[in-house]
């Protein structure tokens, strides 16, 4: 046995096997074209000299017994900054199929040494948890087709849109229509969301695909997308665009962009969608937005009045934040009058216990027009891995217990709810989405099922990639480097925003069709579905179906 | 699947003629059981007199009767007339059938100083009273209806059988407006106040079809804290409730209802003299938006009766008849049978738009449509 000093061992260091992504490299089929470690975003891999031993069988005893020949190969970095995030990018530009990350299913080490610096471990992405998620197990098992002739998707006429502002009762309603006083404005919009990600979050050529496409679903295809901005502001070429009433503009504790925001109302050619009050975030509840450093770029700086290249963390509440009353009231009723009372606003909260408690203040406030609860599955651009994986509250008993509470109130038509985090996480977006509308929710946001979608982002749930929050992301979605968001067509993006959300518009009348509805959407139509657990069935008040 | 039947006439006629129209559309239902409402009364051994309140039910024990008796008399209310049906028990299905109830009250003293809208609020108390005091004793009291001039029969059976075992074809009831269903609501599980008519304060409607959004609309109603709104043994009853809630508690005119249940789309409404007003109209009353084939047939306390379509008519439904006469029914073969002598080619099956509307004088039928201006000045 060799001293211990020469073997290279420290407390942290790990070998390569000990990574969460194992690099898969054939000798055989490399021609060190060099492409992979060109394009790894992460520098995992390197070129490297190596030694190999060649036996001969030598029968002069003057010989050495073998000789060794110096090859140049690939080799996985055993350094934790470099550690491969099995993004794929090198499998995909490698002409020979000689490259490919692999998961760590045997001894994932490095998540104990992960705290280099004393620095807790940061990433963007998601809750890190493979398998179905409750929502979808939840299918639809009220057939109407034997009682009744069946509707057919293709050919009958389905309304799927949903309401986003305050409905009034139709009491009021009528006393205000002979008073000629003031109605609460609401939009009538497709119940599919593209949810809170901001333009600092993502590259410019991402938002103006996703842009593209929500104008393309609404005056070409008829779909009433609307999107919404995450903190930070809206460029000002958007604010002063017709295109501005498919945006729901969100302001959170930094106020980041809202100077901009303020001072272009007056050159607004239309309202913007809404008006989201970011209070809190399903993927990391606690903590405020975050944009680090390596992604403010000049145009993210100007935008929302900082210097350049310097950490953006939002605090993690509103200043103004003193009590429920107080915060969100006068917030939601200043920006009311921002837009002279014709612009719905909502307060977006992250799942919790205390959801309703904030929804029955919510009732009370005759300006709030719905509430977007998050839940823990949701995602974002950078946080701290235990909150994305620990703090928060799954999204679907929140939204029916919230659903359930207005119900006994007789208010479940005058404040929407819209659910969020983790709808499609898996890709069975139309599935989770309508799940969440039986529910209660009048709508649903999607953020990383559109970013899958419309332009391929890597991150799954097995810790993929999920490296949005330093500038890197190797499809250009998340970045602010120019090398790297020129990867991304923003008309292709566009293109496939369309068919997303015109795949997902055929997918819910395929399953609104069987169960007899094409009138309205189907929000609290819980005799519809079903789940095969008992103790969800129990909670959620859904029947149990085995 | 339901087969409807209404008939509406300014003469008085027996509801065994409608029953036996019944029969001719015999072959689309089970004949499960009967469903029946009868408004503006005569009794050919009793003069009733306007206001005086009807209740309608059946005693299922002896003991439920009694109960029924001291029930009434302690509230106040002093029997007039106690309607005895010609009853022949075995041509009944069920067996626990003591006594069908059809009497007339008088109202009590004490409703004297009471408004008009308190006093129908009382009497719909009334009836919701009755009908908790028989499922508080396992079921033994049925109370289907408490209003004035409207009498109510639900049985299980072959209805013409059911007539016959009530002895309605002796004719000693008439009326002036009959609706009668064919079905007990076999989705269910029987019960007998799952089947229809529905009937609240005055309102009365029948569907044929499956209202697949029932349940939102139940939640919205229940939510909505009015004592009448209970019951939902059936998909069904939301429509009286929902007309109810449109012209007694919106006081909407009629041609609301449409509006309500089956809006117009967005790009409709634009086009539309006051679609602005209905837009509004349909954000407000979004969960009482109805799904599913269905034809509904509603009647009034002023005799005015009322046929409004399913938004996509998936479901068939003909008007016909002549002035002072008519019928409505699902099938043609049963307008056919209730007024044969009429002329078919005036006969009239709305599209997906309409509302129809027979008015108290019977003199002719409206054909409203939906995309024509609203009744409502005042607030378009
Ligand atoms: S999978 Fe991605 S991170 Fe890993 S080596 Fe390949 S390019 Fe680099
Ligand atoms: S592809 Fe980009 S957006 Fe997707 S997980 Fe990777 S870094 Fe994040």
């Amino acid at each position: 046995m060799v001293s211990i000093r020469s073997v290279p061992s420290t407390p942290s260091g790990l070998a390569a096997g000990d990574f969460p992504w194992i690099i898969e490299h054939r000798e055989d089929r490399c021609t060190l074209c060099g492409r992979c470690t060109a394009v790894c975003p992460v520098n995992a891999i390197k070129l490297t000299y190596m030694r190999q031993r060649m036996p001969r069988l030598v029968l002069s005893s003057s010989e050495r017994g073998s000789s060794y020949r110096t090859f140049v190969g690939i080799r996985q970095r055993t350094e934790a900054a470099n550690r491969c995030i099995g993004c794929g990018t090198c499998e995909k530009v490698c002409p020979n199929q000689a490259i490919k990350p692999q998961p760590n299913t045997v001894s994932e080490r490095h998540r104990f040494i992960n705290t280099k610096g004393g620095e807790a471990w940061k990433r963007g992405g998601r809750k890190n948890e493979p398998g179905p998620s409750l929502l979808d197990k939840i299918i639809f098992n009220r057939i109407s087709m034997l009682t009744d002739p069946a509707l057919d998707a293709g050919r009958h006429e389905f309304s799927v849109n949903t309401l986003l502002g305050r409905v009034l009762s139709p009491e009021e309603y009528l006393r205000r229509k002979m008073t000629g006083e003031w109605i609460p404005p609401v939009r009538e919009i497709f119940p599919f969301i593209i949810g809170s990600m901001s333009f600092g979050a993502l590259s410019p050529n991402m938002w103006l695909g996703l842009l593209q496409g929500v104008a393309y679903c609404n005056e070409v295809l008829g779909i009433p997308v609307v999107m919404a901005t995450g903190e930070g502001g809206c460029p000002p070429w958007v604010l002063k665009s017709p295109f501005l009433k498919y945006i729901i503009l969100q302001i959170a504790s930094g106020y980041f962009g809202w100077d901009e925001i303020i001072r272009a109302i007056p050159d607004m050619q239309c309202d913007p969608a809404a008006i989201e009050i970011k209070y809190g975030q399903g993927a990391k509840p606690g903590d405020g937005g975050l944009l680090m450093w390596f992604k403010v770029s000049k145009l993210i700086a100007r935008l929302r009045g900082v210097p350049e290249g310097i950490d953006l963390p939002s605090p993690p509440v509103h200043q103004t934040l003193y009590s429920i009353e107080e915060s969100v009231m006068k917030m939601v009723q200043s920006l009311s009058m921002a837009w002279d009372f014709k612009v719905p606003v909502y307060p977006k909260i992250s799942g919790s216990n205390s959801a309703k408690s904030v929804l029955n203040n919510l009732v009370r406030n005759p300006y709030a027009s719905g509430l977007l609860i998050d839940g823990i599955d949701g995602g974002t651009g950078a946080a701290y891995n235990v909150s994305m994986d620990a703090m928060g509250h799954p999204i679907a008993s929140s939204v029916r217990e919230c659903y359930l509470d207005l119900c006994a109130q007789g208010k479940q038509n005058e404040i929407p709810i819209f659910a969020a985090g983790g709808v499609g996480k898996n890709g069975n977006v139309t599935q989770n989405g309508l799940a969440l509308i039986m529910l209660g929710a009048s709508g649903v946001h999607m953020g990383k099922y559109i970013m899958q979608a419309a332009a391929g982002c890597l991150g799954s749930e097995q810790n993929r990639c999920n490296v949005c929050n330093v500038g890197i992301c190797p499809k250009g979605i998340t970045s602010q480097n120019p090398k790297l968001y020129r990867r991304l067509d923003p008309d292709l993006v566009a293109e496939r925003v369309a068919e997303t959300f015109m795949a997902i518009n055929t997918e819910m009348k395929k399953v609104l069709a069987p169960l007899g509805r094409s009138q309205s959407l189907p929000i609290g139509m819980s005799d519809a579905i079903g789940i095969a657990d008992k103790a969800a069935a129990d909670q959620l008040q859904i029947k149990y179906v085995c | 699947m339901c087969r409807l039947a209404l008939k509406t006439a300014s003469e008085p006629f027996s509801p065994y003629t409608v029953l036996q129209a019944m029969e001719a559309m015999q072959e689309g239902y089970d004949g499960s059981g009967l469903g029946l409402l009868l408004r503006g009364l005569d009794f050919t051994d009793y003069s009733y007199k306007a206001g005086d309140p009807i209740l309608s039910g059946i005693a299922h024990t002896e003991e439920a009767f009694h109960r029924l008796g001291s029930f009434m008399q302690d509230r106040g209310f002093e029997l007039k007339y106690d309607h005895e049906f010609e009853t022949d028990l075995s041509k009944i299905e069920a067996k626990d059938r003591h006594k069908y109830i059809l009497r007339v009250y008088r109202r009590p003293e004490a409703w004297k100083s009471l408004s008009e809208d308190e006093v129908e609020l009382q009497m719909m108390l009334t009836r919701i009273a009755l009908r908790k005091d028989g499922e508080e004793h396992g079921g033994d009291l049925t109370a289907f209806s408490f209003w004035p001039d409207v009498a109510m029969i639900k049985e299980v059976g072959w209805p013409l059988n059911v007539g016959e075992a009530l002895g309605l074809d002796s004719h000693r009831i008439k009326s002036r407006v009959c609706m009668a269903q064919g079905r007990q609501n076999t989705n269910w599980g029987i019960n007998l106040y799952a089947c229809h008519p529905f009937f609240i304060q005055g309102i009365a409607t029948m569907t044929n079809g499956e209202n697949t959004a029932f349940l939102p609309i139940k939640d919205w109603l229940s939510g909505k804290g009015f004592p009448g709104y209970i019951g939902y043994q059936s998909d069904s009853e939301v429509f009286a409730h929902i007309l109810h809630y449109t012209v007694r508690q919106l006081k909407l005119p009629l041609e609301a209802y449409k509006h309500i249940i089956t809006p117009l789309k967005t790009e409709e409404l634009k086009d539309h003299p006051q679609g602005d007003f209905l837009l509004g109209l349909r954000n407000v009353c979004r969960r009482l938006i109805i799904d599913g084939p269905n034809a509904v047939i509603a009647t009034l306390p002023d005799e005015t009766c009322m046929l409004v379509m399913d938004a996509k008519k998936l479901r068939p439904a003909t008007i016909g008849g002549k002035p002072g006469e008519w019928a409505i029914a699902s099938e043609m073969c049963g307008v056919d049978a209730m007024i044969p002598d009429r002329d078919p080619s005036l006969d009239y099956q709305p599209m997906r738009e309409h509302t129809i509307i027979v008015p108290p004088d019977r003199q002719e039928f409206q054909i409203w449509s939906q995309f024509d201006q609203f009744p409502l000045p005042q607030a378009a």
